[in-house]
């Protein structure tokens, strides 16, 4: 479980990303962050794993505060939560397999990684991760040699390959054409079902969020404005949310 | 539409291309610097017609006394050029291994200790002001008269020009790549293998390449400080009057060199 206890994160330069968040997240929920840009769901998904780290508060994952973790405690944390990047984040000149194999780095030592020297059941579980995305075809492919969808894919490989309680996936779609980015839900949404990891989607498009979500989490200007399931969720929540009128950006469309 | 003229852009109908302070700016600019070229040339007394008088003497000395080279010699030469190689290959294959982890305390992005990264800087820009000539003056000063002082001096020189552009390299690399390896739990160090090596691996080839170029040039030079290589004997000849050595060393010194530069910048332009 992850919980926030009253989250605040203020930037060095002064901007409010968090504004005293709280929110529980149960095992297993497959839960969708939306609002505007800039209304602090990156913050919000990041300062999870701690990749920008919030300034009060409690951040409370499987029953210990985070925020309290010195460098190698922080490492445990962050070895369980995989996350998915909106431009993937692959490293361009290494191989589709080597990249997903990057996944397995929290629990291999340092000199083993240091010349390559992965387990053996990591490299199956590599190749198992790219079999279940459905591109270990491409396993000694260079990443920059796949589509975007393709790579999106193997990022979600190199999250599996992590055997994560949580995946996290910031802007997983937005930089993919509509039925690409519904690939990279189902993949997402099924991993969720299958191996009933806990995941946290930002998305800014409305009917995907409604398509996917279990739950939905509203945020604006830092502050947590709506939180539930997305039976309760209309039209009217999300211009609650957004603060405007719904507009055509706002819908990726059908596939 | 307003008539209204901007004086300073359009002048005669012609529309001026450069805004008229920044033309005052270049004009004094080209002033200082052609002043600059007069008093160099009038205290080194370096006159264009000395040039054009000397021009036979020139000649003459590169017929009767570099020609024929000396065909006997070659086997001397050959020595000692396989001793400058060895010297600028070995300085160099040290210091593209030293100068890597270097780097890494040189970059910004990688060693975000600020007074530690600006002392790194700091030592690396002093290494850099040493000529190679200089050094291996020092070292052999130290070490004595010898190919080893040679290899110390450029192994000091070369440590300087990679460090800098490798620690460039590595700040100018895409950081996504490190965020999401860091995000998966590895530590700095596994960070750096997997998220910045690959990213910097053709640059580092290639400047490893490039720095041996410098150094084959510069082991040239450095016998004549007695730190080794064909520099000894050039210098030795040279104040012989044996020219036809002389010319014998400097047609095989131009060959080597220029096969050494041809290969390696072949090379580098695969790699990137």
């Amino acid at each position: 479980m992850i919980e926030f206890k009253n989250v605040s994160l203020t930037y060095p330069n002064g901007h409010q990303g968090l504004k005293n968040v709280n929110l529980k997240i149960n095992d297993g929920e497959f839960i969708v962050v939306v609002g505007l840009s800039g209304a602090g769901k990156s913050t919000l998904i990041r300062s999870i794993n701690q990749l920008v780290k919030p300034t009060e508060g409690e951040l409370i994952i499987n029953g210990k505060d985070t925020l309290k973790c010195n460098e190698r405690q922080l490492k445990e944390v962050r070895r369980n939560i995989g996350m998915i990047f909106q431009s993937y984040n692959l490293v361009k000149r290494m191989s589709v397999l080597r990249n997903v194999l990057t996944g397995s780095l929290g629990r291999t030592g340092t000199f083993k990684s240091l010349f390559g020297l992965f387990s053996n059941e990591d490299k199956e579980l590599a190749m198992g991760s790219l079999a279940r995305v459905g591109i270990d075809d491409k396993a000694y492919r260079r990443a920059d040699q796949l589509s975007g969808g393709q790579q999106q894919r193997v990022s979600i490989a190199r999250a599996l390959t992590q055997k994560p309680n949580v995946i996290l996936a910031d802007e997983p779609v937005a930089s993919l054409d509509p039925p690409t980015s519904h690939t990279v839900m189902k993949d997402l949404k099924k991993i969720n079902k299958e191996d009933g990891i806990t995941t946290i989607i930002n998305l800014h498009f409305i009917d995907m969020a409604m398509e996917y979500a279990d739950r939905i989490i509203g945020m604006r200007e830092g502050e947590v404005v709506f939180d539930g399931p997305v039976s309760e969720v209309s039209e009217k929540t999300f211009e609650e949310i957004y603060g405007r009128p719904i507009k055509e950006d706002d819908i990726i469309g059908a596939e | 539409m307003s008539k209204q003229k901007n004086k300073t852009s359009v002048d005669n109908g012609n529309i001026a291309v450069f805004h008229s302070k920044t033309k005052v700016t270049i004009t004094y600019i080209l002033i200082i610097v052609i002043g600059l070229y007069i008093a160099s040339a009038f205290y080194t007394e370096a006159y264009p017609n000395l040039i054009i008088a000397g021009m036979p003497v020139v000649i003459d000395f590169v017929i009767y006394d570099f020609f024929p080279p000396n065909l006997k010699y070659i086997s001397t030469v050959m020595k000692a050029l396989i001793e400058t190689w060895n010297m600028a290959l070995l300085s160099t294959t040290l210091s593209v291994i030293f100068a890597l982890p270097i780097s890494f305390l040189a970059a910004a992005n990688i060693n975000k200790n600020k007074v530690f990264y600006q002392i790194v800087r700091f030592i690396l820009n002093i290494i850099r002001t040493i000529p190679e000539l200089i050094l291996a003056v020092l070292l052999v000063a130290f070490m004595g008269i010898g190919v080893i002082s040679g290899i110390g001096a450029l192994f000091i020189f070369s440590l300087g020009i990679l460090a800098k552009l490798i620690s460039e390299t590595i700040e100018a690399i895409d950081p996504n790549p490190l965020e999401a390896i860091r995000a998966t739990g590895a530590n700095t160090i596994q960070v750096i293998r997997y998220a910045v090596i690959p990213q910097i691996l053709p640059q580092y080839t290639s400047y490893a390449l490039y720095v041996l170029e410098i150094n084959v040039r510069a082991s040239v030079i450095l016998g004549f400080v007695g730190a080794g290589g064909i520099g000894i004997i050039l210098k030795q000849q040279t104040s012989l009057f044996n020219y036809g050595n002389v010319s014998t060393i400097i047609l095989m010194t131009f060959i080597a060199v220029t096969i050494i530069d041809f290969v390696s910048s072949r090379v580098r332009e695969r790699l990137l």
